[in-house]
């Protein structure tokens, strides 16, 4: 069976704007939209477009959060997911420890190739590909705009900021994606129907051998600072003054 | 006692500037010792230049062909084995550490601190969550290494005037070939740096074309600045990738950053917090842009534009 596995993180959706919580233990989660982190959801996608080119027989969708994951993952499914695992914990977990638990999965289930976002735009980490990759001792690529696969090896290019840069790494692999890689199908009615019949297995971290839940101590969350207030100009040479007086031009 | 490695990003000739920001981000940790690792086929001249950077004690170099490019897969293997005897062991937030660091943290069995914007103890660091819009206070377990990438916008560089004895190592590690560099392609513009230039002229959408693009390059080189651009223009094709400013593009600190013809999203915003002076042109007086711009003008920037060139003498 050749199968790809992907990473999916249920955050809070690009569209709300965070809010800190008055006692700064962390941002307002109650009540607010909960979608797939969208750099997996570019993952999902990859996946399934390498499958529909008949070079994958299976997909398969891993998170690992809360019960109410299932939404993200039952998404996930109807996108085109075969099955899914949610590994279930109401804690929030590190990254090593979510790696370490991709890891066992991997392990299980033998991808030859693990999909994953850049980062989580939640707590913008950017850890965990690069870090399956080292505890499984396999090749990583991030920030992936481009990815071939053919004879047991995918050819990437990945965004940096010098400009972009191509790889060559054999197989099995792990990937974290980029924006430009796909843009995400969307989800149709009849998909969400048959979503619903497709397996999702619920597993507990304890499963994978993992217990440890955050090491690092959150201390406090702050909002950012906020810029004052600025002033408008009417035409461009009242600008060229501000700027002129600024020392800036 | 702090002891703390710094991993030394460079292009294979000349050390990034990244280097001496994350050295100063190392230096707010009283009492901490400062050592760089330069991992190169060829390391002279760039261990020259992090010798010469103030505050820093030693350089360890380690030079080797299959150094050559920044794999990360290869130069973590190395970097986890010098960093026995370290507390720490720190990299850039640039697109260089975020490949490696975190490699390097699962080898040393810790998770890692990303993006740290102030040092608030040897252990202890703040960092932006959610795009910027929560700082995260973070602390790190006291009895294992810290693992960490340096936002380099929050940082000045270290200066000059150091003169740090070079070691040369071989951390005897074996390397895998299960990875290999093909090409890069990037682009020399004759343009200052966007990671580290004052002055930063941005595009966006409304820019409407590549062609029209043209207009943001003639004033960024009449004021001498770096060309940037909305993850929407880049989007569209209009620049390529390596002009992304917000938060899954680069991360900057001009002294004076020009918004043309960008809304302002949020993600965007999160690449300019550290502008010292925004100023926004959008033919939109609603745009979410004025609320953060220091100076704003409501118009069409295909006029305003080629006036404010013209102004500029």
């Amino acid at each position: 069976m050749r199968r790809i596995m992907v990473g999916v993180k249920r955050v809070v959706d690009y569209n709300v704007r965070v809010r800190v919580k008055p006692d700064n233990t962390g941002v307002i989660t109650e009540g607010v939209k909960m979608s797939i982190n969208p750099f997996d959801e570019i993952a999902l996608e990859q996946a399934l477009r390498i499958k529909e080119q008949g070079l994958a027989d299976e997909v398969l969708a891993v998170s690992i959060g809360p019960s109410d994951t299932q939404q993200q993952l039952r998404t996930a499914l109807a996108m085109g997911a075969d099955r899914a695992i949610l590994v279930q914990t109401e804690v929030a977990m590190a990254p090593l420890s979510i790696a370490r638990i991709f890891q066992k999965i991997a392990e299980a289930e033998q991808p030859f190739l693990t999909l994953l976002g850049k980062q989580a735009i939640d707590e913008d980490n950017g850890q965990t590909a690069q870090m399956l990759a080292a505890l499984l001792d396999r090749p990583q690529a991030t920030s992936c705009s481009k990815v071939d696969i053919a004879d047991g090896k995918a050819t990437v290019t990945r965004e940096v900021d010098s400009g972009l840069e191509t790889l060559e790494v054999d197989l099995p692999a792990v990937l974290s994606v980029d924006l430009r890689l796909n843009e995400p199908r969307y989800v149709k009615l009849p998909d969400i129907m048959k979503a619903k019949k497709k397996p999702l297995d619920i597993k507990t971290i304890a499963d994978y051998g993992v217990t440890e839940a955050a090491t690092f101590k959150t201390v406090k969350v702050d909002p950012p600072p906020s810029r004052q207030k600025g002033i408008m100009v009417k035409d461009v040479a009242e600008l060229v003054g501000v700027l002129k007086q600024k020392g800036l031009v | 006692m702090s002891k703390i490695l710094i991993v030394a990003e460079h292009d294979g000739a000349k050390l990034n500037a990244s280097t001496a920001k994350s050295v100063t981000c190392a230096a707010k940790i009283a009492g901490a010792t400062i050592d760089i690792a330069v991992l190169a086929a060829d390391a002279a001249a760039i261990a020259a230049e992090a010798a010469a950077l103030a505050g820093v004690s030693k350089v360890i170099v380690v030079e080797n062909p299959a150094n050559k490019e920044p794999l990360a897969a290869i130069l973590a293997p190395q970097i986890a084995k010098l960093a026995a005897g370290y507390t720490h062991v720190f990299g850039p937030s640039t697109t260089f550490g975020k490949d490696i660091m975190p490699r390097v943290a699962a080898l040393l069995g810790v998770s890692q601190v990303s993006d740290i914007m102030a040092v608030e103890g040897s252990h202890t660091f703040k960092r932006p969550i959610y795009a910027g819009n929560a700082i995260l206070t973070v602390e790190a377990p006291a009895g294992a290494v810290v693992v960490a990438t340096v936002r380099v916008a929050s940082f000045e560089a270290a200066g000059a005037g150091g003169s740090a004895a070079v070691e040369n190592v071989d951390p005897g590690v074996a390397l895998p070939s299960h990875t290999r560099f093909v090409s890069r392609s990037g682009a020399s513009t004759g343009r200052p740096d966007l990671q580290s230039a004052a002055k930063v002229v941005s595009g966006g959408r409304a820019l409407g074309s590549a062609e029209n693009f043209k207009l943001i390059y003639s004033l960024a080189d009449k004021l001498g600045a770096a060309v940037g651009a909305s993850r929407a223009a880049v989007d569209a094709g209009y620049v390529p990738n390596d002009l992304q400013v917000g938060q899954t593009g680069k991360i900057i600190a001009p002294q004076v950053y020009f918004a043309i013809g960008i809304s302002g999203a949020i993600q965007h915003m999160t690449g300019i917090k550290d502008a010292r002076t925004i100023v926004a042109i959008n033919k939109d007086g609603e745009a979410p842009i004025f609320e953060s711009a220091d100076v704003g003008l409501v118009g069409d920037l295909f006029t305003i534009v080629p006036e404010l060139e013209k102004a500029l003498g």
